[in-house]
């Protein structure tokens, strides 16, 4: 299904994972990272470790930071002109913003899922088969075949389009373009899945559907999820961040974020206080 | 009495309404203005234009004399003489002593007859003493005569056709000899100092090698340097110089590129003058800021969250320019392209310069020889003192129109088939 890296270093991280259960080492490492839009100061001294094979949600009131700090674990962030990002971030302990580092087998890696539906102007099928297909992932046509069968079921959309993968992608509902990005966005079998908010035009059968896949992906991958619903993420996350006016304020296990929060603006947070 | 929100609003709509028609009549106003202009374009053109698009033939039966012309001296013979000979048996009233007379009546013909007559022989020398039938066309003034624009009532000292010739001809065109032909030498004809046998075949293929050359120049050179500035480049100031001396440069009146070709293209490197391939490299310095900037905006409006979805899933900065936003900017870029190649197919002045309009009386086999272009021949022929070149320009204008339309037509198809649903 993919290329012979990206299976050794499952092979090899199970095998760690094995050995050391309780330590299963941080997939993301984020130090003193800080983000400017021009002169607005967007992410302020942001610190955080992001373990592998869990959910991490981020969580925060509109504006305050979730889509920017996400943006710069795919170096996202690059494309915009007027951000400038600072601090340390480390993936499997390489350094992302080095000069070495290509922002393409990075993003390949590291896949994302925006918090606006951005389906290709092209046909259902070409828009899940793009990633592998530059990617050099399948093999043969029925290789790719296969890949977009199971990335479309992955995200819970198959029933709805196996009838017209040749239609435009552009022309489905908004819901049905969520799940179609995130078809693509796991298509390219990336090692962390960063999703914005995926599940914001969803219904309830297809956001369980998504929350399903999210639980699946965790056996394998890291998956970080931004949400304004705190009972997906109560639901699907290991670990819980919250974010407030560009700082992370809490950082800590799900569980105890929402049973028993340490500071003030968490708690009037998740409790709807503040907003 | 507190209004409610929907009160206001109701109160609101007449006048919202009366703003929309007023909007609707102005645009629809401003759609009626440009056509009403353009049909007085084209029918005036058309209504000068029109006669040159028949020309008056006469079909004659030729004795191919053995004594006039012979075989072993081909192409040479008295092909005139034997045309000659042919009219004054049609023509009792001619002496053929009178040298006057037979003077006139060889001005009857086209000058290009006796050519006609001779590249029929000279093909089939066979027809030496034999008698062919040959149409060929009228010269200018009985042209002029036939399609009733010179009026016989004039005091014959201010008319090009005198009494004695309107006698010949009207004796010819009582016996049915002389009519009407579709003009078909207007585009199969080089030019010719001779109205009647003037054709635009020369500056077609002139425009049509000038426009291509300009196309593969500007086309691609245009694509990538717009590509480069919107997508690599690095905004600062260098970036913001380029881009205002780009704008700048499509500001250039036309002639001072025609200067710049003649010193660079001619001057220094050497090429000829008069060539369409000159013409094409002048006319690409002038369409390939119109190029650019037309690609720049097309590529600009193509939505970021297209080049984030590509570049989200690792595809590298060249496979979404070319496969994402390049496809989605093609209507845009192919718009902006037919828009300066238009205007490079009505240039004048900087070929004018390059020598383009140079009286060339056959038509360019390769980009290098000497050619004229449409826009330039019009401007020769609107030149030429000879009454039948007056409806020949307007012939040559509706050709020239015509040539854009079918540009813009194959313009439209190409974009329609690039044009993609969101
Ligand atoms: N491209 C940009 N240019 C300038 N400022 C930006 C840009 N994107 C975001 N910002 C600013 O940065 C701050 C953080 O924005 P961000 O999109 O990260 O918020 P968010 O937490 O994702 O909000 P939401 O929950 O509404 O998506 C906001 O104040 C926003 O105005
Ligand atoms: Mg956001």
């Amino acid at each position: 299904m993919v290329n012979g890296e990206a299976l050794n270093m499952t092979h090899t991280d199970r095998i760690v994972a094995q050995d050391a259960p309780a330590a299963a080492g941080s997939k993301i490492s984020a130090q003193d990272v800080n983000v400017w839009y021009g002169t607005a100061h967007a992410i302020k001294d942001v610190s955080v470790e992001i373990a592998d094979k869990t959910v991490t949600a981020f969580i925060g009131p509109s504006g305050c930071g979730k889509s920017t700090f996400l943006r710069c674990l795919n170096r996202m962030n690059d494309t915009i002109d007027s951000a400038a990002v600072s601090g340390d971030i480390r993936i499997d302990g390489e350094d992302i913003y080095a000069r070495d580092i290509d922002p393409v087998q990075l993003r390949a890696k590291v896949g994302m899922v925006f918090q606006k539906p951005n389906p290709f102007p092209k046909s259902i099928y070409d828009n899940v088969a793009y990633g592998p297909k530059i990617h050099g992932l399948a093999r043969s046509k029925a290789d790719l075949d296969e890949i977009v069968e199971r990335s479309l079921r992955r995200a819970a959309i198959w029933d709805e389009v196996k009838d017209r993968l040749s239609a435009p992608g552009t022309g489905l509902s908004g819901g049905q373009q969520q799940r179609l990005c995130i078809a693509r966005a796991v298509a390219t079998a990336p090692e962390i899945l960063l999703m914005d908010e995926p599940c914001s035009a969803l219904d309830p059968i297809a956001t369980s559907q998504v929350e399903e896949l999210i639980d699946e992906l965790r056996e394998n991958y890291s998956v970080v999820i931004v949400t304004h619903s705190m009972q997906q993420a109560a639901r699907v996350s290991q670990r819980t961040a919250f974010f407030h006016l560009g700082n992370l304020v809490e950082y800590a296990d799900t569980p105890q974020i929402f049973t028993n929060p340490q500071d003030k603006r968490t708690e009037s947070y998740i409790t709807g206080r503040i907003g | 009495m507190n209004d409610t929100a929907a009160d206001i609003v109701r109160q609101s709509l007449g006048r919202r309404r009366r703003k929309q028609t007023m909007l609707k009549a102005f645009g629809l106003g401003a759609i009626l203005f440009a056509f009403l202009m353009l049909g007085i374009l084209v029918a005036s053109l058309v209504s000068s234009g029109y006669k040159a698009f028949t020309q008056t033939v006469i079909t004659l039966e030729v004795l191919v004399d053995p004594e006039e012309i012979r075989a072993d001296r081909l192409p040479r013979g008295g092909f005139d003489d034997v045309l000659a000979a042919t009219l004054v048996s049609r023509i009792p009233q001619v002496d053929p002593e009178d040298r006057a007379q037979m003077k006139a009546l060889e001005g009857l013909l086209s000058d290009g007859a006796q050519f006609q007559l001779r590249d029929l022989v000279v093909d089939d020398p066979a027809l030496i003493g034999q008698v062919v039938e040959i149409t060929v066309p009228l010269s200018d003034p009985y042209d002029q005569l036939a399609k009733g624009l010179i009026d016989p009532l004039t005091p014959e000292v201010n008319r090009r056709v005198k009494d004695d010739e309107i006698g010949y001809f009207r004796t010819l065109e009582e016996q049915g000899l002389i009519r009407q032909a579709l003009n078909t030498w207007l585009l199969t004809n080089a030019d010719s100092r001779f109205p009647e046998l003037a054709g635009l075949k020369g500056a077609l293929i002139g425009s049509a090698w000038a426009l291509l050359i300009c196309f593969a120049i500007s086309f691609p050179l245009g694509i990538g340097a717009a590509i480069y500035l919107e997508e690599f480049a690095p905004r600062n100031r260098v970036s913001d110089f380029i881009e205002v001396n780009i704008n700048n440069l499509a500001a250039v009146p036309s002639v001072v590129f025609g200067l710049l070709a003649l010193a660079v293209f001619i001057g220094w490197f050497g090429l000829p003058r008069s060539a369409p391939l000159v013409g094409g490299m002048t006319l690409a310095l002038m369409t390939m800021p119109t190029i650019i900037i037309a690609t720049r905006a097309a590529l600009k409006a193509v939505p970021p969250s297209i080049r984030e979805a590509a570049l989200g899933v690792g595809a590298s900065k060249h496979q979404v320019v070319f496969g994402h936003v390049l496809p989605l900017a093609m209507p845009g870029i192919l718009t902006g392209t037919i828009i300066g190649l238009a205007q490079a197919l009505g240039e004048t002045a900087p070929l004018l310069l390059i020598g383009m309009n140079a009286f060339i009386t056959s038509a360019p086999d390769t980009p290098l020889d000497s050619a004229t272009a449409l826009p330039t021949q019009i401007f020769i022929w609107a030149d030429s003192p000879e009454r039948g070149f007056v409806s020949r320009t307007s012939a040559a204008i509706l050709v020239l129109l015509t040539f854009l339309i079918t540009m813009n037509a194959i313009a439209i198809f190409l974009r329609s088939r690039f044009e993609r649903k969101w």
